[in-house]
């Protein structure tokens, strides 16, 4: 049913894609600006403990462009990273985009995976609660949304840890594959398994916003003329919200569900942190850390863009499949 | 002709607390009598903002849950309780709400006008039923798939009273039905809801026009700052001389046609001892100030006033 104006449509995307492209340029070159600001010396994060003279240091210096001045280090890094290449990772020894392919794939199940729990049990509770208003039920559940706004992510992370894997045992401690076995060897529910305790640590965090929103906007639903109308024509109260309720209410909190990427982001760093998951939240951390520039940059670069896209699609959703500016669009 | 709705004494108050732990009942209606009878339109007839629709949710039972209700309100000889109300909503009685805002934004108006359905089969019979009604009204088979914001005003309108005819009713209560709308709609929607009580359904019309009141109704209550001050039957409102309460005789005299004679003063927003009218009244005594006058019949009329009778005489 959904009506879509093709031409509409491309230069919708053709404005999207210019302004991806503007967006990382900027990106690349203030993240790489601030990096060499930073009190990091590329040539001793490379060396690391190894003890070299002077003119070693001076001859890797030179071979790595240190003596150049910051505008032409910034246009060589733009350069390079516009023939695909984002540099050899100092930690991993391979090239950055190996490594992020790889570390991303591992959280980008963990944040799917908690992405489609905290937007399910996030909405339930959320029409729950707005359905029941000033019941205990709603209460409740607001309590606990409270709660859970005003806790950090990876305290959230240890409690559960203590609960679940300390005290109950019932999930190991941290890491994607149990000790002593090789990742590519590790069977399906093994790995799910392991995934389940940070994967809902993450949903806790996200669904407390979404439930929020979504009893607010119930509850201003359920003010509306159209709810009473729909009242005085004998609807019963469940049909109400559902018919009603959670038409109206889908479109905007599944859009602010693809805004909260960058919350979903940020909260997978600490939680991968706590539970040892060797995802993109630990090469962060890693890279941060033990000052390898060169992933880090390509890091902050692949996050933006993730981010970028969780905003996009947002957009589409909302553009493309509510019927009162999809009309607009059409004339 | 039967009765088909009786409300006796109706008075509708909320409760709020000002500055701080005062708590303020604020009365909405006030000892509100009214009847509808088969086959015939009365027109409750208020300014606007006065709580008039509060009537049609009390009927309806979809009043906010902090207002008070008390009296009586009898539905074809049967007292309408809460249980009842829910019964009859959306079958035998149905609302004619005031605008497209009364209907779900994301929702194609012909599902709307089925409403809910417990199963597919009841879906396609009431689908026969919605196709035929917006057919009565020149809404053709394109209608059904536009959403509420792409009607115009017009076909709003018939959407609107298409969707409280589907569950086939015999009490209408039309809140407003004409707001913002051209000439040429507003005479379409006299005759449509003149239409209804050739079928033999009784509507309840709920309006700050006057005109539309004069057009449309058989007899036209005036609601006047929370009480019915006059029910009258709509032939005596074509002269001042006919009608029995001051206040209704300064409405007709204010009308263009009848001379644009204004009155000065405002209705009263709180609770005053005596009658409302009183402050703004020609013919008020001191007793006036301090009772308040019942609503009384006189010559098949109702009428609330203590002093109707010396200045008709007078007149």
């Amino acid at each position: 049913m959904i009506k879509i104006n093709t031409k509409k449509l491309a230069k919708f995307f053709g404005y999207k894609l210019i302004r991806l492209v503007i967006l990382l340029i900027v990106i690349a070159a203030i993240s790489f600006i601030m990096i060499q600001m930073s009190p990091i010396d590329p040539v001793k994060a490379y060396l690391g403990q190894r003890i070299v003279s002077q003119e070693q240091m001076a001859i890797i210096g030179n071979y790595w462009g240190t003596n150049l001045t910051l505008g032409e280090r910034v246009l060589g890094w733009l350069q390079t990273l516009a023939t695909g290449s984002m540099g050899f990772s100092l930690i991993y020894r391979v090239p950055v985009t190996e490594v992020i392919m790889q570390k991303f794939t591992a959280s980008f199940i963990l944040m799917a995976v908690s992405w489609i729990i905290s937007g399910i049990v996030g909405f339930g509770l959320g029409i729950l609660a707005g359905a029941k208003e000033g019941t205990l039920i709603d209460k409740a559940i607001k309590t606990y949304c409270y709660i859970l706004q005003s806790t950090p992510t990876f305290w959230i992370g240890l409690v559960f840890l203590m609960v679940f894997s300390v005290y109950l045992g019932w999930f190991p401690i941290g890491l994607s594959v149990p000790i002593g076995q090789l990742s590519d060897t590790v069977t399906f529910w093994q790995w799910l398994y392991r995934l389940i305790l940070p994967a809902i640590t993450l949903s806790v965090v996200g669904i407390a916003s979404l439930t929020m929103y979504t009893r607010d906007k119930l509850i201003s639903i359920k003010k509306s003329d159209y709810f009473l109308f729909a009242q005085a024509r004998g609807e019963s109260f469940w049909g109400i919200i559902k018919n009603h309720g959670v038409r109206n209410i889908l479109i905007p909190a599944i859009t602010i569900q693809f805004m909260s990427f960058n919350e979903l982001f940020g909260g997978t760093i600490l939680v991968e942190q706590v539970f040892a998951y060797p995802g993109i939240g630990q090469a962060t951390v890693a890279a941060g850390l033990r000052s390898d520039v060169p992933l880090l940059l390509g890091i902050v670069l692949i996050s933006a863009t993730f981010v970028f896209l969780g905003n996009l699609i947002a957009d589409i959703i909302y553009k493309y499949v509510d019927p009162r500016i999809r009309g607009e669009d059409d004339e | 002709m039967k009765e088909l709705l009786e409300v006796n004494n109706l008075s509708i108050s909320f409760t709020q607390y000002v500055q701080g732990l005062n708590r303020h009942d604020s009365k909405v209606i006030s000892d509100l009598t009214i009847d509808v009878k088969e086959s015939e339109i009365v027109a409750i007839l208020g300014s606007s903002g006065s709580g008039k629709s509060l009537l049609a949710h009390s009927i309806l039972g979809i009043l906010p849950y902090n207002a008070n209700v008390t009296g009586e309100i009898k539905y074809k000889g049967q007292v309408l309780n809460q249980d009842l109300k829910e019964k009859l909503r959306g079958k035998e009685i149905c609302l004619i709400p005031q605008s497209v805002n009364f209907l779900d934004p994301l929702m194609k108006v012909s599902e709307q006008a089925i409403g809910e359905c417990k199963n597919e089969k009841e879906h396609d019979e009431k689908k026969v039923i919605q196709r035929e009604i917006f057919a009565r009204y020149g809404l053709d088979e394109s209608v059904d798939d536009l959403y509420p914001f792409e009607l115009s005003g017009g076909m709003a309108r018939k959407v609107l009273l298409s969707t409280a005819l589907i569950g086939n009713p015999d009490l209408l209560i039309a809140d407003e039905p004409t707001p913002g709308l051209d000439v040429k709609s507003v005479e379409e929607t006299i005759e449509d809801i003149k239409n209804l009580k050739e079928h033999g359904k009784g509507v309840l019309l709920i309006t700050h026009e006057i005109d539309v009141a004069l057009k449309t109704a058989d007899r036209i209550a005036i609601f006047y700052s929370g009480y019915v001050i006059e029910i009258n039957n709509v032939e005596n409102f074509k002269n001042a001389d006919n009608v029995l309460h001051p206040y209704t005789k300064a409405l007709i005299n204010s009308l263009p046609r009848n001379g644009f004679k204004l009155t000065e003063g405002v209705q009263p927003l709180d609770e005053v001892p005596g009658c409302p009218y009183y402050e703004n009244c020609a013919i008020g005594t001191d007793r006036c100030g301090k009772e308040k006058p019942n609503l009384e019949e006189h010559e098949g009329a109702m009428i609330r006033c203590f002093n109707f009778r010396e200045a008709n005489d007078g007149a």
